[in-house]
C-alpha cells in the first residue's frame, strides 16, 4: 500500500519535527511556566503524530487498537500532569515572569 | 521509517536530559522526567515495530499509566511532604466513624 | 445503563490486552469484569455521571475533532514562536469565566485549555479559571469564550 506508506512517512516526519521542536523549546524558554507550553507541543502533539504514523503502518489489526488506546491515554493524562505541575509551582511560590505586569497572581 | 522515528525521539530525549540536568527548580526536573517518560512510551512502541514484536505495546501502555502516576506522586510529595491523604474527605463517607 | 457500558468497556479492555480465547481465560476475564463493576458501584460509589460519563459519548464525536483541530493550530503557532530567533513571547495570566453547570464540564473545559499548546489552566476557582498564556494573542483568543461555549454545549448532553 503505497498511499499508506506515504501517509505514514508524513505523519512520522511531522511528529518527529514537532517532538524535536518541543524539546528544543524546553531548553530555550526562560521559566517553568513557559517551559510547560513548550512541553505542550511535544507531549500530546508530536508523540500523537508519531503514533498515528505507526497506526498507518500497522493496518487494521489489534496493534492499531492498542496504539489508539495509548493515544487516548496520553491525551487524557498529559493535561492532568501539566496542570498539576503548574499548580504545584504556583503554590510553591514561583512567580511567573509576566511582560505586561497586568495582573500578579494572587497566591491562593 | 521506524529508524527515523527512533532517532527523532532519541534526539528529543537528549535535549530533555539537558534540561533535567540544568533545571534550576525541582519542577523543571519533574517536567523533564515526565517528558522523558512520554518519549519512552513512543520509544518502546518504535522498538516493538523495529524488532517485529508488537507485544512491546503492552509494556508501552503500562509505562504510560505508570508515568502519570509517578509524576502526580512526586508533585504530591513535594507539596505535602508525604503521600498520605492530607485531609479527610468531606463529601464522601468518612474513613473513621465520627463520634 | 452505566453498568452495561462499563462491563462492555472492561471486557473489550481485557480482550485487547489478553488476546487469548481459551475457556479458562475467558471465565477469569468475566469474573474480573464483574468484580470490578461491583467494586466501583457498591464500595467506591464512583459509577455515576462523574465517574463514568457515558452520556457524553454522542457529543464527543463532534467536540473531539474540533478540539484536535484547535490543538493542531495552536501547536503550529507555538512551534513558530519557539523557532523564531528573537523568541517573541509575552506571557500573561488571565482569569476566564466558566459557564459549566457540573464539575465534569469544568474539568473538560480546564483540560481542553491545557491540551491546546500555549495556554495552561493553573488554578480552578469557583466560577473562573486562572490561565497562564504564552502570548497575549493566545490569551485574547481564549477570552473570546468560544471554547467555553463549546464545552458547555458538550457537557449539556443528557
Amino acid at each position: 500500500m503505497l498511499l499508506f506508506d506515504l501517509l505514514s512517512w508524513g505523519f512520522i516526519l511531522a511528529g518527529g519535527f514537532f517532538t524535536i521542536v518541543g524539546a528544543f523549546g524546553l531548553i530555550r524558554m526562560p521559566d517553568i511556566y513557559t517551559r510547560l507550553h513548550a512541553s505542550g507541543v511535544l507531549d500530546p502533539f508530536g508523540v500523537t503524530l508519531i503514533l498515528i504514523g505507526f497506526m498507518f503502518q500497522a493496518g487494521l489489526t489489534l496493534v492499531t487498537v492498542k496504539l489508539v488506546f495509548i493515544v487516548i491515554l496520553l491525551l487524557f493524562t498529559s493535561p492532568v500532569a501539566c496542570h498539576a505541575l503548574a499548580r504545584a509551582a504556583l503554590h510553591h511560590g514561583i512567580r511567573p515572569r509576566l511582560t505586561d505586569g497586568s495582573e500578579t497572581p494572587s497566591k491562593p | 521509517m521506524f529508524t527515523a522515528a527512533t532517532l527523532a525521539v532519541l534526539v528529543a530525549i537528549g535535549l530533555t536530559v539537558v534540561r533535567a540536568w540544568a533545571g534550576p527548580t525541582v519542577f523543571d526536573r519533574v517536567l523533564a522526567a515526565n517528558t522523558i517518560g512520554t518519549l519512552a512510551v513512543t520509544l518502546i512502541a518504535a522498538y516493538g515495530f523495529l524488532t517485529n514484536r508488537p507485544e512491546f505495546l503492552d509494556i508501552a501502555i503500562v509505562y504510560a499509566l505508570l508515568n502519570v502516576l509517578s509524576t502526580l506522586a512526586i508533585l504530591k510529595f513535594f507539596r505535602f511532604g508525604s503521600l498520605g491523604d492530607p485531609e479527610p474527605r468531606d463529601r464522601d463517607a468518612p474513613r473513621e466513624p465520627s463520634p | 445503563m452505566r453498568h452495561v457500558s462499563l462491563i462492555l468497556a472492561l471486557a473489550a479492555f481485557w480482550l485487547l490486552l489478553s488476546g487469548f480465547f481459551k475457556p479458562f481465560l475467558l471465565l477469569a476475564g468475566l469474573g474480573s469484569v464483574l468484580a470490578v463493576t461491583w467494586f466501583t458501584d457498591r464500595r467506591m460509589k464512583v459509577l455515576d455521571f462523574e465517574g463514568h460519563p457515558v452520556h457524553l459519548s454522542v457529543n464527543a464525536l463532534t467536540y473531539w475533532p474540533w478540539l484536535l483541530w484547535e490543538i493542531v493550530k495552536a501547536g503550529w503557532d507555538v512551534t513558530k514562536i519557539i523557532l523564531h530567533p528573537r523568541l517573541p513571547i509575552s506571557p500573561c495570566m488571565i482569569r476566564v469565566p466558566t459557564s459549566q453547570a457540573t464539575d465534569v464540564g469544568r474539568v473538560i473545559y480546564a483540560n481542553s485549555i491545557t491540551l491546546t499548546p500555549g495556554t495552561i489552566s493553573v488554578e480552578l476557582e469557583s466560577g473562573s479559571i486562572l490561565v497562564h498564556a504564552l502570548t497575549q494573542a493566545g490569551a485574547d483568543g481564549l477570552a473570546t469564550g468560544d471554547m467555553d461555549r463549546r464545552s458547555t454545549a458538550f457537557e449539556a448532553a443528557r
